[in-house]
């Protein structure tokens, strides 16, 4: 078998990614329904989109360093997830924008200041703890706001909502169960999550006070409501006085000035994108 | 000359002929289950110019396996004698566990894989976040026993949980309850 023979692409069943990447969304009814604001949803879409694209590139960066496999394989596939939501709601943001660009146009041709993520999203994973407390975080106001869309004017977004609540389910518990192994773990793993706890809640003012989702039904007052409770209870359970490492309320979240919904990044983001992007930029007409 | 009631009675039969060729695609990651089996498989029509339209709904966002899955779809169509096939998505209702046939379940149990039990996250409102330990009720599916722990609930592909047997202390896999 020659050299080429190894790579070149004979047969496209044999490979899930032979045949190109097709439209996530192809055959779902595209339309944005009357009475949306097409500008609102796409907006939303987009940085829902870029929160779980930032994220599923976070997780990944695991691959090979996690302390046991069965963890690798965990924090793996919990990027596959975000990774599917990011491509279903990139493909409705090129509809709804009225650009009907596709889901790489948005993933790999644009520069940092154009991503909408939650700044928490970018910062470098850290340790094992603060992958984990960032993920629970995360997770939590995610499958919150998702939690409200299901009932979103756009039935593709609520759709997409539906299938997103039920994957969500799994990151959370994941990362509740490792938050609580860590707080009732050894000295060690304890200072680190307590590390990881105060090095998070100087960013929870942007996730607590998003209004991106507001215009669809998910009113932000309701979900920063259910994300602090629920995660008043994961810090319990992990022997932490919530009072000591949560805000109140959103009112007293600490903020660090700008927002990542406005497009003010960290310096973190900018090096993860040049990794990201690298391939689909030094060959733009390459198929995947 | 062809009326239409005949046209539309042959139609009825290449629906048939379709959709028990669409029946037989084998799962690309479990392929001892067709999409059939799975629950994936939501609907095989023919249109009127003979083009076939197959429905298929992911298991999870991120699943590789969706695009396979078209192309198979497409290639065993196309050799069946339709040379048009389209394959769209349906999101709506989403896909969980229950949506996978009982015979499907009696397939995974043979091939040593524990079929999801029934859901236990709620059908809709709010999902309450669950500390509580992983199912415990899980028989292992080489000897039954109810004796089993989960060990991984993020195995080799997103939708398999790894456990272990107390009993024979075999390491077995669980399709997860979505």
């Amino acid at each position: 078998m020659s050299h080429e023979d190894l790579y070149v692409d004979h047969d496209n069943a044999q490979w899930a990614f032979g045949t190109g990447f097709t439209d996530p969304l192809h055959g779902v009814d595209q339309r944005v329904p009357d009475g949306i604001d097409a500008g609102d949803l796409a907006a939303c879409c987009l940085a829902l989109g870029d929160d779980a694209l930032v994220s599923a590139q976070r997780l990944a960066e695991w691959c090979t360093r996690a302390p046991e496999l069965e963890e690798e394989l965990a924090l793996a596939n919990i990027g596959l997830d975000l990774l599917g939501q990011a491509r279903l709601l990139y493909a409705r943001t090129g509809r709804a924008d009225g650009t009907g660009r596709g889901e790489d146009a948005y993933a790999y041709f644009r520069d940092p200041d154009g991503f909408r993520n939650l700044r928490l999203a970018e910062l470098p994973g850290g340790d094992f703890a603060f992958t984990i407390t960032r993920l629970l975080v995360l997770s939590v106001w995610r499958l919150a706001v998702f939690e409200e869309l299901t009932s979103a004017p756009d039935p593709v977004l609520a759709a997409i909502a539906a299938k997103s609540v039920k994957e969500l389910s799994y990151h959370c518990h994941y990362a509740a169960v490792w938050t609580v192994r860590l707080g009732d773990g050894t000295p060690e793993s304890r200072d680190r999550l307590r590390t990881a706890l105060s090095d998070v809640a100087p960013w929870l003012g942007e996730p607590l006070t998003d209004q991106t989702a507001a215009g669809l039904g998910a009113e932000s007052a309701v979900v920063a409501d259910r994300t602090l409770r629920h995660l008043a209870d994961v810090v319990v359970r992990a022997g932490f006085d919530p009072s000591e490492v949560l805000p109140l309320g959103p009112a007293s979240a600490p903020a660090i000035p700008g927002s990542g919904r406005d497009g003010d990044r960290t310096e973190h983001l900018a090096p993860l994108l040049t990794e990201l992007q690298s391939i689909a930029r030094a060959h733009p007409q390459a198929q995947w | 000359m062809v009326t239409l009631a005949d046209a539309g009675e042959h139609r009825r039969d290449a629906a048939h002929r379709a959709w028990r060729t669409a029946c037989e695609i084998p799962d690309p990651e479990l392929p001892m289950l067709t999409l059939a089996d799975l629950g994936v498989l939501r609907g095989v029509e023919v249109e009127q110019d003979g083009t076939v339209v197959v429905r298929l709904t992911p298991t999870y966002s991120g699943c590789p396996a969706v695009a396979e899955m078209r192309a198979e779809a497409a290639t065993r169509l196309q050799a069946d004698g339709f040379p048009a096939v389209r394959v769209v998505t349906v999101l709506d209702p989403p896909w969980t566990t229950d949506w996978i046939t009982s015979q499907g379940r009696l397939k995974l149990a043979e091939h040593g894989i524990a079929p999801p039990g029934p859901r236990r996250l709620s059908e809709s409102g709010p999902v309450w976040l669950s500390l509580g330990p992983a199912p415990s009720d899980v028989p292992c599916p080489r000897c039954a026993s109810v004796d089993t722990e989960e060990i991984s609930r993020f195995a080799a592909t997103a939708c398999l949980a790894l456990r272990r047997c107390g009993t024979c202390l075999e390491p077995f896999e669980h399709l997860k309850d979505l």
